[in-house]
């Protein structure tokens, strides 16, 4: 039963990819962009998710964002490498060591004490970013055109060939989340979600765990930040800021902890309200995005991806059948 | 040497309490209903347009201009008389027990709404109202100059700290908040009206945070924007205080204050990055801020 529900979940997952990457080819070049920029916002989503397995929501994942966009661009005009592939794991492998430095830290703090210090370390990386005129301070800097093996797409091809590396790249990614979700830490975040203490006692490290979480939590946001960093070719402290933190709380709580592709559809609903808003009300696109946000909250208090496992279970218990 | 030492001295005193009065609503609010509230950034700007609409009025009416301090406690009042109910009792309500996170989105995602509405009632052109300023003249100390209404600041500031502590210390209806506070389901089963508490302390919280608005509103130009780095620099105060302790928002003010006037005048580089540096070195060290007692836990 088990093996056939991971080979299902493979299969479904690259069936997915495949999907999403032909549809690239027939869609806009604007909607390709809206949804590589989605994918980085659900990156760091998933990364949040995976904190809220265990019971903890970052208010600072802007702090991992931005270490990753500067990642990838000080590589990229600094060393000159601009294989955006490279980019993406380089600043996914960093980013992830570097939360592996801090999560001993944060691990011992829970609830808002959490949210806060995140939050804090994220808006003192913000002021020193401003003030480092090296790097452009408060305007931030441009990133090359980005390459592939060593090629340089034609012009409008760019934005569909990161599309194609970031559905590839993420793909991976979420599917090895799911495994280790169902793995023997992915499901102990679930019981320090429900019980720390009784946890401890069975034997367990709550701390442990939490610390494991928070290093996926924070290389993914490093992707995430180097692949909005990629697609928006300019990066700026704007990237650590609480406000940005905010919309992937935002992201995460739309999504809820249940499923990984709900994340990028909630990554993807903020990004389309956005964009939509952006160009139809450019007065009062917070305004939709709150309205929209405190009704998803009062509705759907269990996020999207109560939906989509209802959904997917059914599927999956059909094709068992 | 001595003179820049009561400069920075002075410059710290007057950011700090300009700050030790946001953050002395937004710790009450936390302190009353649990909830850390980023709209609290929204109503302080909120406060500072209503100055900025209602002062020009009054002057229009021929008021004389001592009394223009009474239109501008009159705009804070009406903010908070305005957007309590429809925050309290609209939104927040439905919220409350649970997850603290999640109630903090909520109100981030009040506080965008606020944004929008300040730019659709308003626009987006500047305000300035800087005829308050002026009412209480200058004060010279040697060689500094300082004028009279930014060091009156200072003595609003000890007044809504004061008015505070003592209305919650020293009466009867501040005891019932402290029960409240305490544990709201024995003080319901007492007889204590839980949601009129909660009511009155969001009302206190939104009219003080609409209050350092319109007290600020004389010495900035009001625009959109104003509330973003309020958010944070209260919540930075609260934080070194201890959540929900008033002598913790006056000491996190005086520190966060003094801090940076010290790095104004000394090292303007950090100017920004001190603030988040003091809130970020005192959850490591202590968590739960300066003045916060030992908690029972539940197994």
């Amino acid at each position: 039963m088990s093996q056939k529900f991971y080979t299902n979940i493979f299969f479904q997952s690259i069936l997915l990819m495949i999907l999403l990457i032909v549809v690239g080819i027939f869609i806009p070049n604007w909607l390709v962009f809206v949804m590589t920029k989605a994918i980085a916002y659900g990156l760091v989503g998933l990364g949040i998710i995976t904190l809220m397995r265990g019971g903890l929501v970052s208010f600072g994942q802007g702090l991992v964002f931005g270490i990753g966009g500067y990642t990838a661009g000080l590589l990229g005009t600094q060393a000159g490498l601009t294989d955006a592939i490279l980019l993406l794991f380089i600043s996914f492998v960093f980013t992830g060591f570097l939360g592996l430095i801090i999560a001993p830290l944060l691990a011992r703090y829970r609830d808002i004490f959490f949210a806060m210090l995140s939050l804090a370390f994220s808006m003192v990386l913000y002021g020193i970013l401003i003030k480092i005129d090296a790097i452009g301070g408060s305007d931030g800097f441009v990133l090359p055109e980005s390459t592939y093996f060593g090629i340089e797409p034609l012009a409008e091809y760019a934005d569909y060939s990161l599309y194609v590396v970031s559905i590839i790249m993420t793909g991976i990614i979420s599917i090895a989340l799911r495994y280790y979700y169902n793995s023997t830490p992915g499901l102990i975040a679930l019981a320090v979600r429900e019980n720390e203490l009784r946890v401890e006692y069975l034997g367990s490290s709550a701390f442990n765990v939490t610390v494991l979480n928070f290093t996926i939590a924070a290389g993914l946001g490093g992707m995430g930040g180097a692949l909005n960093g990629i697609a928006l070719g300019h990066i700026d402290p704007e990237f650590t800021y609480w406000t940005t933190s905010g919309e992937f709380v935002f992201i995460s709580i739309l999504a809820g902890y249940l499923s990984v592709p709900a994340v990028f559809l909630a990554a993807l609903l903020l990004e389309l309200v956005r964009s939509f808003s952006g160009r139809y009300f450019p007065d009062t696109w917070q305004l939709i995005l709150g309205v929209f946000l405190i009704l998803s909250i009062i509705f759907l208090p269990s996020g999207i991806g109560s939906f989509f496992k209802k959904f997917f279970d059914k599927i999956n218990k059909n094709i068992n059948k | 040497m001595v003179d820049e030492i009561l400069t920075i001295f002075l410059d710290g005193a007057i950011y700090a309490s300009w700050l030790f009065i946001v953050a002395l609503g937004l710790t009450f609010v936390f302190g009353v209903l649990k909830i850390l509230n980023i709209a609290h950034g929204g109503i302080y700007a909120l406060g500072a347009y209503s100055t900025a609409t209602l002062v020009p009025l009054f002057y229009l009416l021929g008021m004389p201009e001592q009394f223009v301090i009474i239109a501008m406690l009159f705009s804070a009042l009406a903010v908070a008389i305005v957007i309590t109910p429809i925050m309290e009792r609209g939104i927040l309500r439905r919220f409350y027990g649970q997850d603290e996170v999640l109630i903090v989105l909520v109100t981030y995602a009040i506080y965008l709404v606020l944004e929008d509405v300040q730019k659709l009632i308003w626009g987006m052109n500047s305000l300035y109202v800087s005829e308050p300023r002026e009412i209480l003249g200058a004060l010279e100390l040697g060689d500094l100059y300082y004028v009279g209404y930014d060091l009156a600041l200072i003595g609003l500031a000890v007044f809504c700290g004061l008015a505070l502590w003592l209305a919650l210390n020293k009466t009867k209806s501040g005891k019932i908040v402290l029960a409240v506070i305490h544990n709201p389901e024995i003080s319901g089963c007492m007889g204590v009206n839980v949601n009129r508490v909660y009511l009155s302390a969001f009302f206190i919280g939104a009219f003080l945070a609409a209050l350092a608005g319109s007290f600020t509103a004389p010495l900035i130009s009001v625009q959109v924007g104003i509330s973003v780095a309020v958010v944070i620099e209260s919540f930075a105060v609260v934080i070194i205080g201890g959540l929900g302790s008033i002598p913790g928002a006056v000491i996190g003010a005086l520190i966060i204050g003094m801090a940076r006037a010290a790095c104004v005048h000394k090292l303007p580089e950090a100017e920004i990055f001190i603030m988040y540096f003091c809130m970020a070195g005192m959850l490591i060290f202590k968590p739960k801020g300066l003045f916060e007692g030992s908690q029972a836990r539940k197994i």
